[in-house]
């Protein structure tokens, strides 16, 4: 069946059966490879995209539930890395093998939109649902900060001036 | 890559000007070339292009350790490249160019430190000539810094690129004589350096073996039976094939091992291969496939009857001993104080984020593979086996990992996407579904230690003793599953007894993150926190008592290279530290709230940890803090790196901790998702993980796994000091207990 999408931006139709998860047309339709993955049943949310600025896991979205809103992936937040959640998560260097954070992110950038300023409470009600396999939630927490503190304008944060773990 | 004395480098120009450097690790390889392979592509370590940039290459598996980053840093040093204008690529993987392309074992920094900063260390030096002889000045006159030569008695400087066409032209130094900086000149090593791929995951390029897209490519499923090693009698693949996009489904008969203990990798199992136009349709054609398995051997098998079975055993004598120190059975009448107790753990998965998957095209007998394996050398061996075809027709492609652990030691997943290449003729994409990763692992093996101490009047462990119950047959053990004879405190106790029974297993076992060390140090650190109480002593003290006996000498252990064996002095340095830090002399009494302590030696390095936990009446835990101390020798290669490490292994051992058990009923596995092996989730973490570095005159080891043991008896004797209850099972929730 046919569907019409709008997947950062842009429009696109595409030619599926309507139970097809919003996640596999994203990644082997659309060829959004940025959304991942990770178990299908809404228990990592590594498959986190925005629908209507709303956080939802695309693995349990079928596309026909998919075609009112329009639908902003982990490739779409900015044309460069620059919106401020992908800037704090390259500034602390969040990642160890890296598969979680798409939707980490998506959901730390849908949080701060709604919450300039969250606290670590906000943050663990935000991205408890979000799994990393690695372990990496200390680095998140603090990235989130980063990333509220980015958006509000302000440039350097001293925590950061020199990177915990730098010791010596 | 141990520096193999036969080691060579090789030097070539570029076109344009430029030069790069190989080292070539097996001479012989070299020499004999590639039968029908293309002729050798020089771009094994270093390339200075005319343009400035420096390209070096990645050679080992990168599953989330950041070696991508860390390994061409310590080139970098030695070279005096300039960081930030250093780009890095990943290799395929290459034997005739490179050794030891593998993630295991926490092996990447001791055997790599050596070599590759000499690769670097050569460039410079060649750098440094061609610059002496341009200005005729002696090279001993020249220094460099970020990608330059300076002569600073003229006042001259010259870049790396220009220098390249003439240095390419230079006879190589000696790469095993070639000096090195004194490490107090470090720019590179020792300061935190961003993984080199964090911009393409913030962006959400395309960098994981998952991503990968072939033209023409066709995506795969592979249904195997929920018994491990049960074959297909038949299966409805016409109907299949009937499917919505699917274009093939077949029976793959595969190769069920034979013997009673499952070989480490056993290769292609059977199973029914689904091919489609896109993953979900492969995926969705799987709800219609029905299967007749014959089920053979494991289907008998059920967790409950392993545990009952391990209590029989439990009262006979050890099958094996396999050491005897004094005489344990007469220390232990004797002792002031004994302690019996019987220690449990389970089965557990590995479940990398990132589920197993492997891109594979075969055509006229040569195959290339694209994977995330961390063995891709051992792989393309079983697929040019299982396909025919000589090893050097299978190309294997390295792609990032969405976490390894373990699991991708292993290649069946890259046998199953050979097979189905074959099969289709066109590319496809074999990606495993979440159920599939959780029931098809090569699990942590489980186990049961039913241990015996005594403690002397004056508060001395004078006795130990332990019957450990694991898996295999006659005396071959399952893959992962035996204990060391000189595993602390082995040598450290006059009256020491180790003995194993076997019990038989029809299941895959592995290596999971410091496989043995992830369960070892539960039970003896734990064991040693029982005898600690037992003796009325503190147990950092007694610890400090145990570590400054003089060890008892070893056949085995002298014959090991020093580095190799445990050094009581380095794991008491890092004991001390974490007290310490950990205000441990001056913690104060409070319910339900305490410290506990814990080290582990593995993987060459000596970690003590400490935790600061909570426990509440109805059995909810918090983790607050974490003092995690680490003696892995002289250098912190990338510290922003490896706290992010130390950090992850210690929520990973929360994770084994508290709720994850795969469990076998009629042989299957019962867990097939992360929601019932729960891995720990942001607000369950510990607020704080404190690592804290303790170098040492000692060459540098690996970090990933050795973080991991002590946290799970840090925690657990917290909880005893919190609770008054000891905790010998895992995991916790067996016994009531949740996160708070
Ligand atoms: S893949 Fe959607 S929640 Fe895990
Ligand atoms: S960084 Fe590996 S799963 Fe989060």
């Amino acid at each position: 069946m046919r569907f019409e999408l709008t997947v950062n931006g842009q429009a696109h139709a595409v030619d599926v059966s309507p139970d097809t998860p919003l996640l596999w047309v994203l990644r082997d339709v659309l060829n959004l490879k940025g959304t991942k993955y990770g178990c299908g049943i809404g228990q990592c949310a590594a498959c986190t995209v925005h629908l209507g600025g709303r956080p939802v896991h695309s693995c349990l979205i079928p596309v026909e539930r998919a075609v009112h809103a329009p639908i902003t992936t982990v490739e779409g937040l900015s044309a460069d890395g620059s919106h401020p959640v992908q800037r704090a998560w390259e500034e602390i260097d969040v990642p160890q093998c890296g598969y979680c954070q798409a939707g980490q992110i998506m959901a730390a950038a849908a949080l701060i939109a709604q919450t300039p300023k969250p606290t670590d409470a906000d943050i663990d009600a935000a991205l408890s649902g979000h799994l990393c396999r690695c372990g990496t939630y200390l680095r998140i927490k603090e990235a989130v900060h980063r990333a509220a503190a980015l958006a509000a304008g302000t440039p350097t944060d001293q925590r950061h001036a020199g990177r915990a773990g730098d010791g010596e | 890559m141990h520096m193999n004395r036969r080691a060579f480098l090789k030097v070539s120009s570029l076109a344009g000007g430029g030069m790069l450097l190989a080292l070539y690790a097996r001479p012989a390889a070299f020499a004999q070339g590639r039968p029908a392979g293309p002729p050798l592509e020089p771009d094994a370590f270093i390339r200075i292009a005319a343009n400035g940039t420096i390209t070096i290459m990645a050679k080992d598996p990168e599953v989330g350790q950041g070696v991508k980053t860390m390994l061409p840093m310590l080139i970098a040093e030695e070279l005096d490249a300039d960081w930030a204008h250093v780009a890095i690529e990943q290799t395929d993987f290459d034997d005739t160019k490179y050794a030891g392309q593998f993630a295991g074992g926490s092996t990447a920094t001791p055997l790599n430190w050596d070599p590759m900063r000499r690769v670097g260390a050569a460039c410079r030096q060649m750098l440094v000539a061609a610059a002496a002889a341009r200005w005729h000045v002696p090279a001993s006159a020249c220094t460099t810094t970020a990608a330059r030569v300076h002569h600073r008695a003229s006042n001259r400087s010259i870049g790396y690129a220009e220098l390249a066409a003439d240095a390419a032209k230079l006879p190589v130094p000696d790469v095993q004589t070639v000096p090195l900086k004194d490490p107090k000149a470090y720019r590179i090593i020792g300061h935190t350096q961003r993984g080199c791929d964090v911009h393409a995951i913030v962006t959400g390029q395309p960098v994981f073996g998952i991503d990968m897209v072939r033209p023409g490519m066709l995506y795969a499923v592979y249904q195997k039976c929920p018994v491990f090693g049960g074959k297909v009698v038949s299966a409805n693949v016409d109907a299949i094939r009937a499917l919505p996009g699917v274009r093939h489904a077949f029976v793959v008969e595969g190769a069920v091992p034979a013997g009673d203990v499952v070989p480490r990798d056993p290769g292609l199992m059977p199973g029914v291969a689904i091919v489609a136009d896109t993953w979900w349709q492969a995926q969705a054609a799987r709800k219609k496939l029905q299967v007749t398995w014959d089920e053979g051997k494991g289907a008998a098998q059920s967790s409950e009857a392993f545990a009952q079975h391990a209590d029989e055993l439990s009262k006979q004598p050890p099958a094996h001993v396999l050491r005897h120190d004094g005489d344990t059975d007469a220390a232990l009448k004797n002792a002031a104080a004994r302690v019996e107790a019987a220690y449990s753990y389970p089965f557990i998965a590995h479940a990398p984020l990132e589920p197993q998957n492997c891109t594979a095209h075969y055509a006229n007998g040569h195959i290339e593979i694209w994977s995330n394996s961390q063995t891709p050398g051992s792989g393309r061996t079983m697929v040019a086996k299982l396909l025919g075809i000589p090893e050097g027709n299978v190309v294997v492609h390295m792609l990032r990992a969405g976490g390894g652990f373990g699991r991708r030691l292993t290649n069946d997943y890259m046998v199953e996407a050979a097979w189905i290449a074959r099969t289709v003729g066109v590319p496809v994409k074999l990606v495993w579904a979440r159920e599939d990763d959780m029931t098809n692992d090569y699990y942590r093996p489980g186990g049961f230690q039913y241990l015996k101490g005594g403690v002397d009047a004056a508060g001395r462990l004078v006795a130990w003793q332990n019957h450990f119950v694991t898996w295999g047959a006659g005396d071959e053990y399952a893959s992962a599953a035996t204990l060391s004879p000189l595993e602390f405190p082995a040598r450290y106790v006059p009256n020491f007894t180790l003995g194993t029974s076997l019990q038989e297993l029809w299941l895959k076992t592995g290596a999971l993150r410091a496989p043995g060390s992830n369960v070892n140090a539960f039970v003896i650190q734990s064991f040693l926190d029982e005898l600690a109480h037992a003796a009325g002593k503190d147990p950092v003290d007694f610890r400090l008592a145990l570590l400054d006996t003089a060890p008892l000498p070893d056949a085995e252990a002298d014959r090991q290279p020093k580095s190799r064996t445990f050094d009581a002095a380095r794991m008491r340095g890092v004991l001390e530290l974490v007290a310490e830090k950990s205000g441990w002399r001056h913690r104060t009494k409070q319910p339900g709230r305490a410290l506990g302590v814990a080290f582990h030696f593995s993987h060459l390095g000596y970690f003590a940890e400490v935790a600061d936990v909570s426990v509440s009446a109805d059995k909810r835990v918090k983790v607050h803090k974490v003092w995690v101390a680490v003696d892995i020798g002289s250098e912190i290669i990338n510290p922003g790196a490896a706290q992010n490490m130390v950090q992850g292994a210690i929520i990973d051992g929360l994770s084994e901790l508290m709720a994850q058990q795969i469990t076998l009923e009629h042989g299957r596995v019962v867990q097939t998702n992360y929601d019932r092996h729960p891995l720990v989730r942001m607000s369950q973490a510990p607020i704080e993980i404190e690592a804290i570095w303790r170098k040492t005159d000692n060459p540098p080891t690996g970090l990933g796994e050795p973080a991991l043991p002590p946290i799970i008896p840090a925690v657990c004797n917290a909880i005893f000091s919190a609770t008054g209850t000891r905790i010998r099972t895992l995991p916790l929730v067996k016994s009531g207990y949740s996160w708070a």
